[in-house]
This record gives structure tokens, sequence and C-alpha cells, in this order.
């Protein structure tokens, strides 16, 4: 429903004019903030390119790294390409989290989010959204031409790239949640991996059972659905639990 | 979200009670059984040595921490179970300034009163700045200017708070210079007189102009 369907509905219906308008302002503010929190990082993203390119340089590395220790064996290269492309973008996209709210718990602008009107749940939403415009949509982008390394099919490569792009969103989510709990901990780093690797074992199961499916000429529909349910559940969730966990690093 | 009834009225319409409160940090209890009540056009200042928990006793009284005993009322509603409401009424400036020191001073208020629901353009930014003596430094992240400076786009966004009604401040003073602390004191005054509330914390003596004027020792 438009924003004028809904003005048109409350000048029929006068005495529900005040709950409706309030929805509407609220709706618009929701928007407005959600806005923002992906403006602001995606900013802050720009002004600190280095950090952005380091998680990508550091894919390509390691997915670089194995067809030079492995040797030429096109056909072992085969069998093991999508696995190795998905266990680098799963670390890869552990480089990032410590940033994710490290910064904003130092600098009290966590503070500021935690005390807007808004659901904290959608700020996090926000900046879970730039993380993964930052960090793993270009990994996304750039994984097909790191398949070719391992002699991927082309069918295999598109395979990738949909299962990259589905299943990265997700390692944000989950991997905020561990941020947020580990957040204010000493030893951050080391932990937020051994809380949220286990975490992601689904999604690298669906995600490179997806491309060998196609690189063995099977169907990837079945993983490609449960990866995209599993982004749905995350995105639900997700922010709701970090929400509560950046809540209680705050007290 | 706006209360410019109670400016208007003699009768206050909005109050903040805290009912014996308590604080625990670790194995230390920093107050216990305090209690107040703050009305509409009523300044609070929050008094005590360091570590006898002024910062503690703001951020529970923002819902950021929880009291280990009492409770505190918003318009006789538990904040607890206000949760979003309250938090539209309240501007908390904490000891961290919450500002990003990649970002200029604008995109600091635009974009931390976007994530607080509310669009401000860059012209508003910039005039609240000016008004802070910053006009020069708008444009600088904020990482390349002083303590004080930093405290004063802190305290900028001030200027986009008059819809919420209940200012809780941490410090406002601190580092900041002779010049600029009669401004920020007439900020004060200013919501006071239109029917706010402001709860503070300082270790130097400024005056502020107020009708209902309270204090708070701990420790």
């Amino acid at each position: 429903m438009t924003q004028r369907d809904m003005t048109s509905i409350l000048q029929a219906s006068e005495p529900n004019q005040t709950i409706v308008s309030a929805t509407i302002e609220n709706e618009a503010s929701l928007r407005s903030a959600f806005a923002a929190i992906v403006r602001r990082d995606l900013l802050l993203a720009m002004r600190r390119r280095a950090d952005v390119l380091t998680t990508l340089v550091f894919f390509v590395i390691v997915v670089s790294l194995f067809p030079l220790g492995i040797g030429p064996e096109i056909n072992v290269l085969r069998v093991i390409g999508p696995g190795v492309l998905w266990v680098a973008a799963l670390l890869a996209a552990m480089l990032a989290l410590n940033r994710l709210f490290a910064g904003d718990y130092a600098d009290g602008t966590l503070e500021q989010m935690a005390l807007a009107p808004q659901p904290l749940s959608i700020l996090v939403l926000g900046k879970v959204l730039a993380l993964w415009l930052t960090t793993g949509l270009p990994l996304v982008l750039i994984a097909p031409l790191l398949g070719l390394q391992y002699d991927l099919p082309a069918d295999s490569l598109v395979t990738l790239i949909a299962s990259l792009a589905l299943g990265t969103p997700v390692l944000g989510l989950i991997g905020a949640v561990g941020a947020a709990l580990t957040l204010g901990s000493r030893g951050r780093g080391v932990l937020v991996s051994l809380l949220v690797l286990p975490l992601y074992v689904p999604v690298l199961i669906f995600g490179a059972g997806a491309v060998e499916a196609t690189a063995s000429g099977l169907d990837a529909g079945g993983h490609l659905s449960l990866l995209a349910a599993l982004l749905l559940i995350a995105i639900v969730f997700a922010p709701l639990a970090s929400a509560a966990a950046l809540r209680i690093a705050l007290d | 979200m706006c209360h410019p009834a109670a400016a208007q009225n003699d009768k206050p319409l909005l109050m903040l009670q805290a009912n014996g409160l308590e604080c625990l940090r670790g194995e230390r209890r920093l107050f216990r059984d305090l209690d107040f009540n703050l009305r509409s056009g009523g300044l609070l200042r929050i008094e005590g040595p360091n570590g006898s928990g002024k910062t503690s006793l703001l951020r529970m009284l923002c819902g950021l921490l929880s009291p280990n005993a009492g409770e505190l009322r918003w318009n006789g509603t538990n904040i607890r179970k206000l949760g979003e409401t309250y938090r539209s009424v309240l501007t908390y400036v904490g000891h961290s300034n919450g500002l990003k020191s990649d970002l200029n001073g604008i995109e600091n208020l635009r974009l931390g009163e976007g994530i607080a629901g509310a669009r401000i353009d860059a012209r508003e930014a910039e005039d609240a700045l000016a008004r802070l003596g910053l006009a020069a430094c708008a444009d600088l992240p904020t990482r390349l200017l002083s303590q004080g400076q930093r405290r004063r786009v802190g305290l900028a966004r001030l200027a986009f708070r008059a819809r919420c009604p209940l200012w809780v401040l941490d410090e406002p003073f601190v580092a900041l210079d002779a010049a600029v602390v009669p401004e920020i004191s007439a900020m004060l005054s200013a919501h006071l007189e239109r029917g706010g509330m402001v709860v503070y914390t300082t270790h130097q003596d400024v005056p502020i102009e107020a009708a209902d004027h309270s204090s708070l020792r701990l420790g």
C-alpha cells in the first residue's frame, strides 16, 4: 500500500487518523534510519578502502594457493574447486566480522544506535547489508574468475555465483550474532571464529554442494533453495539475536 | 513526539521518577535507595566524586543499564515497558561523543540524526555547527579536530533534539573553552523553557537558567 492510499483511507475514517498517520511517520523514519546506517557504513568503507580490499585480496590469495600447492592435476582441481572456493569465502567473511561493531562500540555511536527510537535490529540489518555490499558482493563477482583456475565448466561457474550470492549474506548475518556476542571481550578475533565457523557449516555444505551437483550434471535447485531458506531465516532471526547481544554488551 | 503544550501549561505534563534505584558494578555498590522526581522544565544536576556512579546513573536513565533494584518510570510507566516510545523522548550525549572519526562534522550530524529517524539537510547541520563556533572546520574529518571541538560536534546534535523532552548529558562542559560554555548553557535553558527536562553531570559550576533546579549527590 502506498502512502497516498493510506492518506485517502485516513481521510475517509477520521477517528483512526492519528493512529494511521503515526504509522506512516514511523515507517518513514524507519526507512530513513535504515538508509542512513547503510549510507554511513558505505561512506566509511569508501574512506577506508584498505579494510575492504584486505578481505578481497585474502580471498584471492587463499584460493590461488591451492592450485600452486597441489599442482596442475586438472581432475583433482576440478573436484576440490567448489570446496576450496567456499571455504575461502567463509574465512574471508570471518576477517571482516571483527570490524563490524568494534568501531561503533569504541566511539560511542553504537550507544546512539541503541538509543535510537528505531528497533536496533533494523539498524543491525542495515550494517550487515553495508558489510555485504563492501566485502561479500566483490567476492561473489570475482569468484568465477578464480573458478577458472580450477577448470570449472561454465554452468558450474553460474551455480557458483548463485550459491555465493545466496550464501555470503547468510555468513554476514550469522557472523553479526557472533561479533555482537563477543563485543568487548578479550581475544575477540579467535573467539568469533570458534563461535561462528561451526554455524557456517550448513552454508558450506549446501553452497559447495550446489556447485558439485552442477559439475556432476545434477540439478542444483535443491541446494540453492535450501540456501535461500537459510537466508530468509537468518534475515529474520539474526538481527534480533544480534540486537539482544549488543544490548548486553552495552550494559 | 513533540510536547509544545508543556511550555504553555503551568502544570507539568511529563515526569521521570526514580524509585529506590540501586547500582552494583562488579562487587561494589555504587548507590542504593536513590529516589528523585523530575518534571517538565526541571534541571537535575548529578554530583559526586569520580567513580561514584554518575555515568552509571545516567546510563540507567537511558535504559542502557538496568538497575539492580528499583525502577524508573516515565509518566508512571516503567521505562523497560515503554521501550522505543521512551527512546523517542530521550537524547543522550555520553562521555564518548558518538562521532565517526572518518566523517566530517556535517556528515556526522546528518547521518547521526538520520539513524535517530530524523532528516536534516546540510544547511541545517552547518548552521548548528556554526552556532558552536565550528564553521571553519565543519568539513574536516572529526579525527583532525581537538578534544573540545569534537565535544562541540557531539553537543551540536542537541539543536535537532527539541522534539525529545528528556536530555541526559554526561559532562557536557568538559574540554569546552569559556567562549562556548554560555552558548551550551543557553541551549539548555531554552530547552527547559519549552518544557523539556535536563539531567546532567558536571565538575564545573556553570550557571544554567532554570526555574526548577535540583541536585543529587552520589557517593
